[in-house]
């Protein structure tokens, strides 16, 4: 009992960020540390490509999932992760993009540009990291004191989209075995659904607005 | 048919002896092992008991050099045998090696009927017996936009089909897997149906390039490149070359394929290679051969447009991709 109640306190904490930053680095530092040992396999940039691809959807996931967390688990102080987990996902969709950039395109714009409008399966990924830029440039908290935190917050929710498109484009790539693409379907139609549960419920309890509904949206 | 008959200046042999390649890649491997194991251990089981199947060892001396292979670079044999769709082993590219090191190839039989005057069932001995071995170094380029190139060990499949004799009503034939979901489990999750089945236009088969594969890099088969035998057509995408097979039959009507059954739409019964024919989803008209960093382009039939494209006069390969 006593260490549930510890929880909250240890996630409070300046110093658990620190931890979590690294862990988030570990694929990174192992990707690295494959390609200069040679260990990327027989199709270097395909290991890349998918490596990169799997954890940007791995992070959304885990962004998507705190709003669910902090409410399930009565731990709002888990806020304190989701900007550096959304822009790790970020981070990792720009590694993606350029394994896809340069050894696919010869880090050719044109080329790029033709290809993504070609082919659904390349729109709808380029879709999904494109919506993330301006999450990512404004992921600081003077942007949403300029924004305000009702803009902020609704520009924000453009990481739905971003999750989906993700998990679209990794559908669209495999040839016949869907399970995996179909796994993150369901987790992140699982994390959509909540918020639209929780949505529902929020304004059926007709609380006359102001003070909560302006906590809530803070929250996401 | 005129060939101009190279003469091979270089052979594999020459070029990496099997033994020092593998003695090479067992001491790399020691030599990572050791370091790993301080770390994992891992390595050294692998080590101690290397995979090998029935044949493997049994090496085909006096192989004869087909005037039908490439000068490219050969594709390293790790690479060719970690890098493998197989998906009664599993969707990963690495899961058939790992997964098909326990995989029964003897005894083999390989039953051919249908439209033939003499049925026959051949013994893997048999089969290996009914022609002089060549060894063709073939590129083969993969639906997903990847190629190697392989010295694949074999004869071309017209000597089979001679033997049996197919009669006039004959106009396809129609290739079948061997299939085992006790010793292929991992099968279930590959989205496509079991057993694997393949088909060519009869002249597609009766063309020389059309090899029946028994071997590789001067050995049998690995297990996850379709031991004991396999078809490889080398201006087709690799899916058409069918592996691990044990019937033939043939037939009057073009027989059904196994990812033209999964998706018609993307996977024709021809599936030649066609650079100005995108899959739905990507463009063919480049490709990325292993080991290499930047994609290049993709050649009609995969070059091998002298020896086949006469067979598709007239047809519109839009239309039959």
């Amino acid at each position: 009992m006593r260490l549930v109640h510890r929880v909250p306190s240890f996630l409070s904490s300046k110093w658990t960020k620190i931890p979590v930053f690294f862990a988030c680095l570990v694929p990174f530092g192992v990707l690295i540390w494959q390609a200069s040992t040679g260990n990327l396999g027989p199709n270097p940039v395909e290991t890349l490509q998918h490596t990169t691809g799997d954890w940007t959807l791995r992070f959304l996931v885990i962004t998507l999932s705190i709003s669910p967390l902090r409410k399930l688990l009565k731990l709002p102080e888990l806020i304190r992760f989701r900007r550096m987990l959304g822009l790790f996902a970020f981070f990792y969709v720009c590694l993606h993009f350029l394994t896809y950039l340069g050894p696919d395109q010869n880090f050719s714009l044109a080329a790029m540009g033709t290809d993504v409008y070609k082919r659904p399966f390349v729109t709808v990924g380029f879709t999904g990291f494109v919506l993330l830029i301006p999450l990512a440039l404004t992921s600081t908290a003077a942007s949403i004191r300029r924004l305000g935190g009702r803009r902020w917050q609704m520009l924000h929710r453009l990481i739905y989209i971003s999750a989906v498109c993700g998990v679209i484009h990794y559908y669209w790539l495999v040839k016949s075995a869907v399970l995996r693409p179909l796994t993150y379907a369901a987790i992140v139609a699982v994390l959509l659904l909540w918020r639209l549960v929780d949505w529902l419920i929020r304004r059926g309890r007709a609380v006359p607005a102001t003070a909560s509904t302006q906590r809530a949206s803070v929250n996401g | 048919m005129m060939l101009i008959r190279r003469k091979p200046e270089l052979t594999y042999a020459d070029v990496t002896p099997k033994e020092i390649y593998f003695n090479r890649r067992k001491f790399l491997k020691a030599m990572g092992a050791a370091g790993a194991a301080a770390f994992t251990g891992g390595h050294l089981l692998e080590l101690a008991s290397p995979s090998r199947s029935v044949y493997a060892g049994a090496k085909f001396p006096n192989l004869i050099k087909s005037p039908f292979s490439t000068t490219e670079k050969e594709t390293p044999y790790q690479d060719v045998t970690h890098y493998n769709n197989f998906y009664e082993f599993g969707i990963d590219k690495d899961a058939p090696a790992k997964n098909a090191q326990k995989f029964r190839t003897s005894p083999w039989t390989v039953s051919v009927e249908g439209e033939v005057k003499t049925k026959r069932k051949f013994t893997m001995d048999e089969i290996l017996k009914l022609a002089p071995l060549e060894e063709r170094i073939y590129r083969h380029r993969c639906v997903e936009a990847w190629s190697i190139v392989v010295p694949w060990i074999g004869f071309s499949f017209s000597t089979i089909a001679n033997l049996v004799e197919p009669t006039p009503k004959a106009k396809y034939v129609a290739f079948e897997s061997f299939y085992d979901p006790g010793q292929m489990p991992e099968a279930r999750y590959g989205g496509i149906d079991f057993p694997y089945v393949e088909g060519l236009r009869l002249d597609e088969a009766m063309n020389p390039l059309t090899l029946l594969c028994v071997g590789m890099y001067g050995d049998s088969l690995a297990n996850q490149d379709g031991a004991p035998v396999r078809t490889v057509i080398p201006w087709k995408y690799g899916f058409k070359s069918i592996k691990s097979i044990v019937k033939i039959k043939f037939v009057a009507k073009e027989p059904p394929t196994t990812w033209n059954l999964a998706n018609s739409h993307e996977y024709g019964f021809y599936s030649n290679v066609n650079p100005n024919v995108d899959h739905p989803r990507w463009s063919q008209a480049t490709e990325r051969r292993l080991g290499e960093i930047f994609r290049h382009k993709t050649l009609m039939f995969n070059g091998y447009q002298d020896q086949v494209a006469s067979m598709y006069a007239g047809m519109d390969l839009k239309k039959y991709y």
